[in-house]
C-alpha cells in the first residue's frame, strides 16, 4: 500500500471506522490530499464496512468534495449577492472559456488552474471579487481576470 | 403492533399490525399507486404517489404513516389527484417516451399509471442530458434515461443481497442511480442476480434480451435445437397465461416449444440428478478426508461470482460439481458430436432458466470447448413467455406432451432443486444410509424446508453427525459466513441460493412477490410428491449413463474448478 492509502487508513481508524463519521473522514482526506481519489474512497468503504456506491453517493452529493485532482492554482470567483449583481457571472464565464473547461471538469487540461465559485468572501464592498490561491483580487472585470491568469501562466512556463 | 379502526374515504377499516397506512388502504380494497414502495424492503417515501389527505387538509405519504386508532383519511380528493397527475407528468417529462419499442412495454409501471391517471400531454421540455446505456454484463441492461429515481434497485441490492452495487450519485436535477464512480456493472462486484431488474418499475434496468438469437436458431434448418427446462420455470410460465402460480406446466411447455421449432426438449432435472450423485460422492469423500468444510453447493452462478469477486478464500470450499445446467450441456454436447457429424446439422443448445446469472455462466470460458459453449443460449422464463405470446400459441389450452428421452427424466429430488432447501434435501436423501420412507419424511420435516433465512439441520451419516445449513438471499449468506468465522456456527454442508426463496424467485421469472414465489415452490414439492422416483440414485437413465458413457469421464465432463478473478 502506498503512503497515501496508509494515511487514508489511519484517518479512517482515527475516526473509529464509524459510518457516522464518513463525512468527517472524507473532509480530512481532502484537506490533506486536496481531493478524494477512487482508491481513497474504495479503501474508506472497506474500512467502514459500507458499500463503495454509498461512499460515492455521499461524496458526489456535496459540492465541496472534489473527486478529481485540483490544479496548482485555485481560483474562486465570488457568486455572493453583491458580486452577482455587479456581474461576477461573466467573469466566471470568461475564465471558464479561457481555461477551455469542458463538461463538469473544473480543472484546466494542463493541471495549472481549478475554477470554483464561493458563496461570499465578506468583501462585498470590493465586488466583484475573486481569489487566486487565497489572495483577494478586487473589482474585477472579465478582461482583467483573464489577464491575471495569463500572467500566472507566463510565469509558470518561464520557470 | 398497533390495533384499531381507521376511516378511509368514510369506510371503517380495522387494522391489526399493518406497518403503515398504505397497507391498510390496500387491505380496504383501494389500489393505491406507488413507485418506490416495495413491501419487502424498507420504506423510502420518495415518489409521493401514495399521498393521502387528513381531515385538516394535511397531505402526507401513506407509506410513511403509522396507522392510529380513529385516524380519518381520504385517498382520492381533487388535490390528491392533481398531485399524482403532476408527479406523473414531471416524471414523464424527463423520461424516454419511446414506449412501443421499450423492453418493458406492457409491464412498465410508469406506463400503467400514466394510462390510469389519464396523462395525455406533457407540458415540460426534457432538459436532461442523455446517459450511456450499460449492457456490459449480458445479464442486465441499465438505461439511466428511463430511471425515475425510486431507488427500488438500490434497496434490493443492499437489503436483499447485501451487495450495494448501486446507489444515488450527485444531487438535484443531476441525481442518478449508478454504481460507484459511474462504472459499468461488469467492472463492479455485481453478481448478475438481476433482482434490481425484477424490482425496477420502468425499463431502466431490464434483463438482457436474447430472443432474436433463439428465433434464428429455431428457424435455421441446419440447426438442431435442443432445449433443457429448469425446474423453477415450469411452475411460473403459466402465470402469464392465467394459470395459478405453482401450476406445473412442463408438458405444455414441451409441446409449445416443439411447435415453435425445437427438435428435442429435455428436462434439467436430469442434470440435477447427475449433480446430486456427484455432489453427494464429493461430500462423502470430504467426510472421509476431513474437509474442507463447509462444502458450499455450486448450483448458483451468482453465488460463485460473489465468492470469486468478494471472498475468494472460500473458492476451495465450493463443490467442484458444475451446475445442473452446465452438467447437462457438457454431456449433451459431448454425445451429440457424433450425431452432428452423421447428419451434418449443428446442435444448438438452449437452456430455459429462471435466472439472469445463468446467461453469464453459460458464457464462461470454463464451459466452452473449442470456443463453442456447452450451452449456446440461456433464455429466461420471461423471454420464453414473450416468445410464446409472439407465436400466438394458446398456452393455457394446449395439450401437453412429456419431455423426450433419454434426458427428459428426472427424479423428485431433482425437481425440488428450484426451491430454497431443495438441493440440500436432495443430497441428504442420497447420503443417508437408511432409505426408508420414514427417513425421507424425517428429512422433509427436519427444517430443511421453510422460509427462515438460515435453516440448519443435523442428520446422521455413518458415524458422523452431519450439520447442514440452507441459506437464501445473499445478505443472509454473508451473515452465515460471518457466523462461521466468528466461531458461532459450524456446518459441514451449506446450500446457498442467491435469490430469496431460491430459483423460483429468480429474476428471470415473471414479476411476483414472496407469496407467489412460495406458491411456485409448493408446485415443485407437489411434483416431488407425485414423482415415482424420489432419489437421484434411482434414476435409471442417470445410473446407466454413469456406468457407460460417463465412466472414467465424470471429472472431465461434470466437474470444474473456479480459480477466481480479480475484483
Amino acid at each position: 500500500m502506498d503512503e497515501r492509502l496508509k494515511r487514508v487508513a489511519e484517518i479512517a481508524e482515527e475516526h473509529h471506522c464509524a459510518g457516522a463519521n464518513l463525512i468527517a473522514i472524507m473532509q480530512e482526506i481532502q484537506s490533506e490530499f486536496k481531493y478524494l481519489s477512487e482508491q481513497d474512497l474504495t479503501l474508506v468503504a472497506e474500512k467502514l464496512g459500507i458499500s463503495t456506491a454509498k461512499v460515492y453517493s455521499v461524496a458526489t452529493f456535496y459540492e465541496n468534495f472534489s473527486l478529481e485532482p485540483k490544479g496548482k492554482h485555485i481560483i474562486k470567483v465570488c457568486a455572493g449577492t453583491a458580486c452577482h449583481v455587479r456581474k461576477s457571472g461573466p467573469i466566471y464565464d470568461a475564465i471558464h472559456d479561457y481555461l477551455e473547461l469542458k463538461g463538469k471538469s473544473k480543472t484546466s487540461a494542463d493541471g495549472l488552474f481549478t475554477l470554483e465559485t464561493v458563496a461570499c468572501l465578506g468583501a462585498c464592498g470590493l465586488a466583484p471579487v475573486m481569489t487566486i490561491d487565497g489572495e483577494v483580487h478586487a473589482k474585477m472585470t472579465p478582461e482583467s481576470a483573464v489577464e491575471l491568469l495569463k500572467e500566472i501562466r507566463a510565469k509558470e512556463s518561464a520557470e | 403492533m398497533a390495533k384499531g379502526i381507521m376511516y378511509i374515504d368514510g369506510q371503517r377499516v380495522p387494522f391489526d399490525g399493518e406497518k403503515n397506512v398504505l397497507a391498510v388502504i390496500r387491505k380496504a380494497g383501494i389500489d393505491m399507486p406507488t413507485f418506490c414502495y416495495y413491501s419487502e424492503l424498507s420504506v423510502f417515501g420518495a415518489c409521493r404517489m401514495c399521498v393521502v389527505e387528513d381531515e385538516k387538509g394535511k397531505i402526507d405519504a401513506s407509506c410513511s404513516m403509522e396507522p392510529r386508532d380513529g385516524m380519518k383519511i381520504r385517498t382520492n380528493t381533487a388535490r390528491l389527484l392533481k398531485h399524482r397527475r403532476m408527479i406523473l407528468e414531471l416524471m414523464l417529462a424527463s423520461h424516454c417516451r419511446d414506449c412501443t419499442t421499450c423492453e418493458k412495454s406492457g409491464e412498465c409501471h410508469l406506463q400503467e399509471l400514466a394510462l390510469r391517471f389519464g396523462v395525455r400531454k406533457v407540458r415540460f421540455a426534457d432538459t436532461r442530458p442523455q446517459y450511456e446505456l450499460d449492457d456490459s454484463t449480458h445479464a442486465i441492461v441499465r438505461d439511466p434515461n428511463k430511471c425515475i429515481l425510486c431507488g427500488d434497485c438500490i434497496r434490493v441490492c443492499e437489503e436483499m443481497q447485501g451487495m450495494g452495487i448501486l446507489n444515488f450519485a450527485h444531487r438535484g436535477s443531476d441525481l442518478q442511480v449508478t454504481p460507484a464512480f459511474n462504472k459499468k456493472l461488469s467492472e463492479t462486484s455485481c453478481v448478475n442476480c438481476g433482482q434490481c431488474a425484477a424490482a425496477c418499475p420502468t425499463g431502466a434496468i431490464t434483463v438482457y434480451n436474447e430472443i432474436g438469437r433463439a428465433w434464428r436458431a429455431l428457424h435455421n434448418p441446419n440447426t438442431r435445437v435442443v432445449v433443457q427446462i429448469a425446474p423453477a420455470v415450469r411452475v411460473a410460465v403459466g402465470e402469464a397465461f392465467g394459470l395459478e402460480p405453482g401450476t406445473n406446466t412442463l408438458d405444455k411447455l414441451v409441446s409449445t416449444l416443439k411447435i415453435m421449432g425445437a427438435d428435442e426438449v429435455y428436462d434439467t432435472t436430469f442434470g440435477a440428478d447427475l449433480t446430486v450423485m456427484e455432489e453427494a460422492a464429493e461430500f462423502l469423500d470430504r467426510l472421509k478426508k476431513g474437509g474442507p468444510f463447509p462444502m458450499f453447493t455450486s448450483c448458483c452462478p451468482a453465488w460463485i461470482k460473489y465468492l470469486e469477486k468478494e471472498n475468494p478464500k472460500y473458492l476451495k470450499n465450493i463443490s467442484s460439481c458444475k451446475s445442473p445446467m452446465q452438467m447437462f450441456g457438457a454431456v449433451l454436447k459431448d454425445l451429440y458430436q457424433k450425431k452432428d457429424a452423421e447428419d451434418g446439422r449443428t446442435t444448438f443448445h438452449i437452456a430455459i432458466m429462471p435466472c439472469t446469472a445463468k446467461k453469464v455462466e453459460a458464457g464462461r470460458p470454463e464451459f466452452r470447448h473449442d470456443d463453442v459453449p456447452d450451452v449456446d443460449l440461456v433464455l429466461t422464463t420471461q423471454e420464453v413467455i414473450n416468445m410464446i405470446k409472439e407465436s400466438g400459441i394458446l398456452f393455457a389450452e394446449i395439450e401437453g406432451e412429456s419431455p423426450d428421452l433419454p434426458f427428459g427424466m428426472g427424479t423428485g429430488a431433482a425437481a425440488i432443486f428450484g426451491a430454497s432447501g431443495g438441493v440440500a434435501e436432495a443430497v441428504a436423501r442420497r447420503v443417508v444410509e437408511d432409505k426408508s420412507k420414514n427417513t425421507l419424511q424425517a428429512i422433509q420435516f427436519s427444517g430443511v424446508r421453510g422460509d427462515d433465512a438460515i435453516r440448519a439441520v443435523s442428520l446422521p451419516v455413518g458415524e458422523h453427525m452431519v450439520h447442514i445449513a440452507v441459506v437464501h438471499g445473499l445478505v443472509n449468506a454473508k451473515k452465515l459466513i460471518a457466523d462461521i468465522e466468528a466461531g458461532l456456527e459450524y456446518y459441514d454442508l451449506v446450500e446457498v441460493m442467491t435469490c430469496k426463496t431460491g430459483c423460483v424467485g429468480g429474476a428471470g421469472q415473471p414479476h411476483g412477490l414472496t407469496p407467489v414465489k412460495k406458491q411456485r415452490a409448493a408446485g415443485l414439492y407437489e411434483a416431488d410428491r407425485a414423482a415415482l422416483i424420489k432419489r437421484s440414485e434411482r434414476n435409471p437413465l442417470v445410473q446407466e449413463m454413469l456406468e457407460t458413457t460417463l465412466k472414467g469421464r465424470t471429472h472431465e465432463l461434470l466437474h470444474v474448478s473456479y480459480t477466481g478473478e480479480k475484483k
